[in-house]
């Protein structure tokens, strides 16, 4: 059986990558696959935990998450087009006109 | 006689405020003739309803009739009703107002008949009427009150109906500063009452006082001279009375309605109206006595040389409503009413007439310019000559009566004070005689002093806004002669309705009076001191005496020796010029109150609160606000990673707290 720190240490390294990327990177799709490895870190602390206490809640609650993200992935996508076909560009720093 | 509808009381002082909102929505589309119709029948219809209402207290021995319960103030512990009272002392104010208003209304409408804004003139008069009627009519202190500021109101508008003239316009904004001042001490009063008695209505503080006759003095003494004050600004006494000589800007008719016969008078009925409050405190009915008997010599001697016919008349008022006061304080509320009454015929008479005069003399109001004019308009000459004699105290004559009536009971108030008021009074009595003989003179004797055609040089300097018809002297028409005609005969036989028993009558007018000023225990007094009629027509002998001297004194220097008074006034310059100067008053008030007002204002209140702190707050506070959002502006850095990056930090931040921060805790 494997410990569950495994499994933690496996989801804190991942997120980490997930929060190192998000704040590095430009290009908006690597920023969207960024947050989908945080979503998917936390993911997995919760199917971990519940296998640990032997209880359903967080497995059920990862359905819930894959869920939200794919629902997010969709609308995402679906601006990050409509920004590409407008600016030609997929930086976020080149997407600030909302900005004084 | 039909049993009268109460209801119907509502009409009168809502007719003329139906007046005023046609006149003064409509009156700038409206004929002159429509204006003036609307104004009349605004002002006729509640004369008859007094007249009705008069015959139905006689006929059936009313002593009084409310109207209107509706609760238009409600708290736990104050209620006040939107309630009108209506009991014999009403009905005398009430035929003055609406019957002197009604004629005065006429007169206007031919003394205003070249004016620019005439419907705004009718507009203004009316909406005075309303207030004024409201005024007399209301039966608490707080409707009362809205009256009191209304005609406040109406009066500025009116002195201020020349508004493009400078001196107008101050003189309104003047009037209208005094009398706040006044309607601070009437403030006071109201809440004095609140707090002592819970409630504002006649009937119910006076009954609370009526119940308990242990009160004296105390906190009826504070209302008392609180309400003194309100009177005083209202009615033109010292130390409020200066506003009342420069009201003269106004339009004549609107000098003789409002500052002479009816909002003037309303200290008066108001201290009448009170008299159970001021019963009870002797120290304020002495100092409304002081007051008065002051005001009364102090005006009269300044108007012994005023050379402006109307503001001859001015000081005139306020001399005669000094007379008021100082019957009201010696306790004889009736005979204050009473010569109210008298003086607002023979008052309104002669403000009416020498509004004739002036329109006569296109305008001219100094009668140092005038002379001669016995001859040229006959009718304004003898309607004055009867309110002449009226002041002046004639005998048979209206004035002769109320006047007669005060000094009497002034003389027979207990102590040495009161031998002093009347002294004060009597030579009051023989100024009054004195300066309006000279205006007389002055105006209707001797050589003619004017330019008989003025054409068109008066046209620029005319003061009383009369536009110059350009024909010389003439007498005016018959709307304005036929109001002099009628007052004239009301200054004449009115006070026939009071002769007093030592004179054969029967004092009708006290008893009309009496259910008002019943329990009034100086009226006791004077009946059972039992000095019987002979110290009356001893007395009334010695005022006929002043008069005569008077107009005997007028006579020398006015007619037969018209260089005298210029010599006598040469020898005794100092006296002269004090009185010339109005004893230095208004420069006195203008460096002692309205000068450190005006400097605290601009300097410390402007320049250092409103400016200073105020603005200079709001100044740093906007500074203050716009250097931190210039510093917090840079964390909007637009840059989508930074966001991220504070949003991450803050993660951590609370993950770092909720970890250690139990440990932290402790520690601190």
């Amino acid at each position: 059986m494997v410990p569950i720190a495994y499994y933690l240490v496996l989801a804190a390294v991942l997120f980490s990558i997930g929060v190192g990327s998000f704040l590095i990177k430009r290009n908006v799709i690597t920023i969207f696959m960024s947050i989908e490895l945080m979503l998917n870190a936390v993911n997995l602390t919760f199917v971990a935990f519940a296998h640990m206490w032997g209880n359903l809640n967080g497995q059920i609650f990862v359905f819930f998450v894959m869920v939200v993200a794919a629902a997010e992935a969709a609308v995402g996508l679906a601006i990050i087009i409509a920004i590409f076909r407008t600016r030609e560009t997929l930086s976020v720093d080149q997407v600030n006109l909302l900005k004084l | 006689m039909t049993p009268m509808s109460p209801h119907l009381i509502w009409f009168i002082p809502l007719l003329p405020f139906a007046g005023f909102l046609v006149n003064g929505l409509l009156g700038r589309r409206l004929t002159r003739n429509a204006v003036t119709g609307v104004a009349l029948f605004c002002t006729a219809l509640p004369v008859a309803l007094v007249l009705w209402l008069t015959a139905t207290f006689r006929a059936e021995h009313l002593l009084s009739l409310t109207t209107g319960h509706h609760i238009w103030i409600q708290t736990s512990s104050l209620q006040i009703a939107f309630a009108l009272a209506v009991d014999h002392l009403t009905l005398v104010m009430l035929a003055v107002v609406t019957g002197v208003g009604f004629l005065i209304h006429i007169y206007s409408a031919g003394y205003m008949a070249h004016e620019e804004g005439f419907w705004r003139f009718f507009a203004y008069l009316n909406l005075f009427m309303f207030f004024m009627l409201t005024l007399v009519l209301s039966a608490n202190f707080l409707l009362l009150f809205v009256g009191w500021e209304g005609v406040g109101l109406a009066s500025y508008l009116l002195i201020g109906f020349y508004f493009t003239k400078d001196s107008a316009a101050n003189a309104g904004k003047k009037a209208f500063i005094v009398n706040r001042i006044g309607d601070f001490g009437f403030l006071l009063a109201m809440f004095l009452m609140i707090a002592h008695f819970g409630s504002l209505s006649f009937g119910s503080v006076f009954a609370q006082i009526g119940m308990a006759p242990q009160l004296h003095g105390g906190f009826l003494t504070a209302i008392a001279l609180c309400l003194v004050l309100g009177a005083a600004g209202k009615s033109a006494q010292i130390p409020l009375y200066i506003w009342l000589p420069d009201a003269m800007e106004g339009p004549t008719p609107v000098s003789a309605l409002i500052h002479a016969a009816t909002m003037v008078t309303a200290g008066i009925y108001m201290v009448a109206r009170c008299h159970a409050i001021f019963d009870r405190s002797a120290l304020a009915l002495a100092v409304v006595a002081i007051i008065g008997a002051l005001t009364a010599i102090f005006a009269a001697s300044i108007g012994m040389v005023q050379t402006d016919i109307k503001r001859v008349l001015a000081y005139s008022t306020v001399s005669q409503l000094g007379y008021m006061f100082l019957a009201c304080g010696v306790g004889a509320y009736s005979a204050a009413i009473f010569h109210l009454l008298t003086h607002a015929f023979f008052k309104a008479l002669l403000f009416l007439a020498a509004g004739s005069v002036i329109h006569a003399l296109s305008g001219e109001q100094d009668m140092r310019n005038m002379g001669g004019l016995r001859h040229r308009i006959p009718v304004t000459f003898w309607t004055m000559t009867a309110g002449v004699f009226a002041i002046a105290g004639f005998p048979g004559f209206s004035g002769f009566f109320s006047k007669d009536e005060i000094l009497y009971r002034t003389f027979m108030h207990p102590g040495a004070m009161g031998v002093v008021l009347w002294a004060v009074g009597l030579l009051t009595a023989f100024m009054t005689a004195f300066y309006m003989f000279r205006l007389w003179y002055l105006t209707f004797f001797g050589a003619q002093r004017f330019e008989d055609h003025p054409a068109h040089a008066h046209e620029a300097g005319h003061d009383d806004g009369q536009a110059a018809h350009g024909h010389g002297v003439h007498e005016s028409p018959w709307i304005m002669l036929a109001p002099l005609v009628v007052l004239a005969i009301l200054s004449v036989c009115g006070g026939w309705i009071g002769i007093p028993f030592a004179l054969g009558g029967n004092n009708y007018f006290e008893h009309f009076l009496a259910p008002v000023f019943a329990g009034n225990v100086s009226r006791q007094m004077v009946e059972t001191a039992g000095t019987g009629h002979g110290m009356e027509l001893l007395l009334a002998c010695v005022s006929v005496l002043a008069a005569v001297l008077g107009l005997l004194v007028a006579d020398y220097f006015y007619r037969r020796r018209p260089d005298a008074a210029a010599k006598l006034a040469l020898s005794l310059r100092g006296l002269h010029s004090t009185l010339v100067h109005k004893y230095w008053v208004d420069e006195i008030y203008a460096k002692v109150i309205v000068m450190p007002l005006l400097m605290l204002g601009r300097y410390v209140l402007f320049y250092g609160v409103d400016l200073g702190v105020i603005g200079g707050g709001t100044s740093a506070a906007a500074a203050a606000s716009r250097g931190a959002g210039g510093l917090l502006r840079r964390m909007q850095s637009g840059n989508i990673r930074s966001y991220a990056g504070w949003l991450a930090a803050g993660a951590a931040i609370l993950l770092a707290f909720t970890i250690f921060g139990r440990g932290l805790l402790h520690i601190l």
